[in-house]
């Protein structure tokens, strides 16, 4: 019985370090192709796994050719912008819908839910237009946009709310404080993880959305359109279209790698909460 | 009738309006109008610049049902979603079950599981593509094969469908873990004296006490998989040979619209994919009566 519980047990490291192998070898031969030549990265006869030298001109051309320094900061200002409109909105909403009463609330809250099960393609080309009205195309603005506010978001906040308990706004409220305040200095706090949980959806969301920074930005672009763009003009250049999808996954990589407990609850966790 | 508020009342519901006042205001112009709109312009013909839409009907609906392109891309988009759904749950299941115990590098196994959830698309893509490289690329020189994983009409909506399960294992199996964590342990325990081995118990108790989870996941992977966009688009070249018996119904709702500037053909085609996803929603919301098990 020991023996037989022993080997079951290898058996599954076994099948979980192959798994595990096959997720990381795409990042690997990523990170292996971006330090080659041209030459070494298409040579097959012999096979060339590790480069002869770890050359760095990979990146130092395309961090010079694709101006990697503005693709972050129009990253970074995407996500900053889109995680701070989400949270303030949503955080504010969520406790309406979870605590408040008032007439055309049910209705409201319909709408929300609506619009979630909705495919987010058939929004894009009315937002398009909007912001092309708006001779907002190729902004900062245009790419934050449709995230401006968010359902999900709404819906995931008010759960948070619902879980805290009645009595703290019954006392806040005893003591004087408004609705604006009892939420403010009370209950906003107390949701502090919902809130990160959907800051990370949002931000991660944001870095990988790729349809709409090519629709509506041809020069202040993040990096996946970026990298979608540049895809066109090196075609068979592996070793650059590597570095620079290295330097494009690298930050968020590294955070997740930090912050993973809080990445997973916040994307996958609060995605099953729906 | 009109029943009057107490000021108590009276001060909920101003206070509830201005909280969600943002949100509702956002929601209606960045979404609900959309909807509406996309509607609205399917039953146009796009203007040529400084010109007005024309109204014509059901003629880009009529265009699209007789276009062979389009019912080639809803089969593209079928065929890529019924791959990747079920293996990407069913290998996430058996996962998220062999993790589901205490043991050592639990925490790693599911960080690098996850890991391809927040790599960027474009660039997940990119190095897929580099490794379908029918030449130089890892696979076939891994394999000493000598596959064209990507040009080959017959198998690149495969090899795309691969990418994707690939990339959303780690989320699905996340979401399984989570709810595995709720089956008490005494289940197992208690049908473990009574003789039952692993695989009986993952059939009789696993499986069906996660059925609302697994409901949850299908639901939401199958809504998604139909969505499929940023791989074809990335993987695939506008000169591949295999294009055409690959893009789904979402790249050719951006080919129409953002490409050959036909609004109004990439309206009809995303209405169409609403209606197929609400279609196959409401099927499966109705169909889960039969599998699903709530306590």
């Amino acid at each position: 019985m020991e023996r037989k519980e022993k080997m079951m047990n290898v058996l599954i490291h076994v099948i979980l370090v192959l798994v595990s192998i096959t997720m990381l070898v795409p990042f690997l031969w990523m990170a292996l192709t971006a330090f080659k030549s041209v030459t070494e990265s298409t040579s097959v006869d012999p096979f060339v796994i590790f480069p002869s030298i770890w050359r760095t001109e990979n990146f130092t051309e395309v961090i010079n050719n694709m101006d990697f320094f503005h693709l972050y900061l129009n990253t970074i200002l995407l996500i900053a912008g889109r995680v701070i409109c989400a949270v303030l909105t949503a955080t504010m909403a969520g406790y309406a819908f979870a605590r408040l009463n008032f007439p055309g609330k049910g209705l409201m809250f319909s709408l929300v839910m609506f619009q979630m099960m909705v495919p987010g393609q058939i929004f894009i080309i009315p937002q398009y237009l909007m912001v092309s009205k708006m001779n907002a195309l190729d902004t900062i603005f245009a790419l934050i946009f449709p995230g401006l506010v968010t359902a999900f978001g709404t819906f995931l906040l008010r759960q948070s709310y619902m879980g805290l308990p009645r009595d703290l706004e019954e006392a806040a409220r005893l003591d004087g404080c408004n609705i604006g305040q009892t939420f403010l200095y009370i209950m906003a706090p107390l949701t502090r993880s919902g809130m990160v949980a959907l800051g990370i959806f949002t931000a991660v969301f944001a870095y990988k959305d790729l349809m709409w920074p090519l629709i509506c930005n041809n020069t202040v672009m993040p990096l996946s359109a970026a990298l979608a763009k540049m895809q066109g003009q090196y075609t068979n250049n592996y070793p650059q279209l590597m570095a620079a999808s290295l330097l494009a996954c690298i930050p968020m990589i590294i955070l997740y790698l930090i912050f993973q407990r809080q990445f997973i609850e916040g994307i996958a966790t609060s995605g099953g909460k729906l | 009738m009109k029943t009057k508020m107490t000021p108590r009342e009276k001060n909920e519901c101003i206070w509830g309006w201005i909280f969600i006042f943002p949100t509702m205001l956002g929601l209606i112009v960045l979404n609900i109008y959309p909807i509406f709109k996309t509607i609205y312009e399917s039953f146009f013909k796009t203007g040529d610049f400084g010109r007005g839409n024309i109204f014509i009907g059901a003629a880009n609906y009529q265009k699209m049902f007789s276009d062979p392109e389009v019912w080639q891309s809803l089969l593209n988009t079928f065929k890529y979603a019924i791959i990747e759904v079920p293996f990407s749950l069913i290998i996430a299941l058996l996962l998220a079950v062999l993790l589901n115990r205490k043991m050592k590098g639990r925490a790693a196994y599911r960080t690098i599981f996850f890991l391809p959830m927040v790599a960027a698309p474009a660039a997940v893509a990119m190095v897929w593509r580099w490794l379908f490289n029918s030449e130089f690329g890892l696979l076939n020189n891994l394999f000493g094969s000598n596959i064209n994983w990507i040009s080959d009409p017959k198998i690149a909506v495969i090899s795309i469908a691969v990418i994707g399960i690939w990339s959303i294992i780690g989320y699905n199996m996340v979401l399984f873990l989570s709810g595995l964590q709720e089956i008490p342990r005494d289940y197992y325990e208690a049908s473990s004296i009574d003789g039952a081995n692993g695989i009986y118990q993952f059939f009789h108790i696993t499986v069906p006490l996660l059925s609302p989870t697994i409901f949850f996941v299908t639901v939401t992977r199958v809504i998604s998989a139909l969505q499929v966009f940023d791989l074809i688009f990335m993987v695939m070249d506008r000169n591949n040979p295999a294009l055409g018996k690959t893009q789904s119904l979402v790249y050719l709702f951006y080919q129409y619209s953002f490409v050959n500037n036909n609004k109004g053909m990439g309206s009809a085609i995303v209405v169409l994919l609403l209606a197929i996803i609400m279609l196959i929603t409401v099927f499966q919301m109705y169909a889960q009566k039969k599998w699903v098990y709530y306590n």
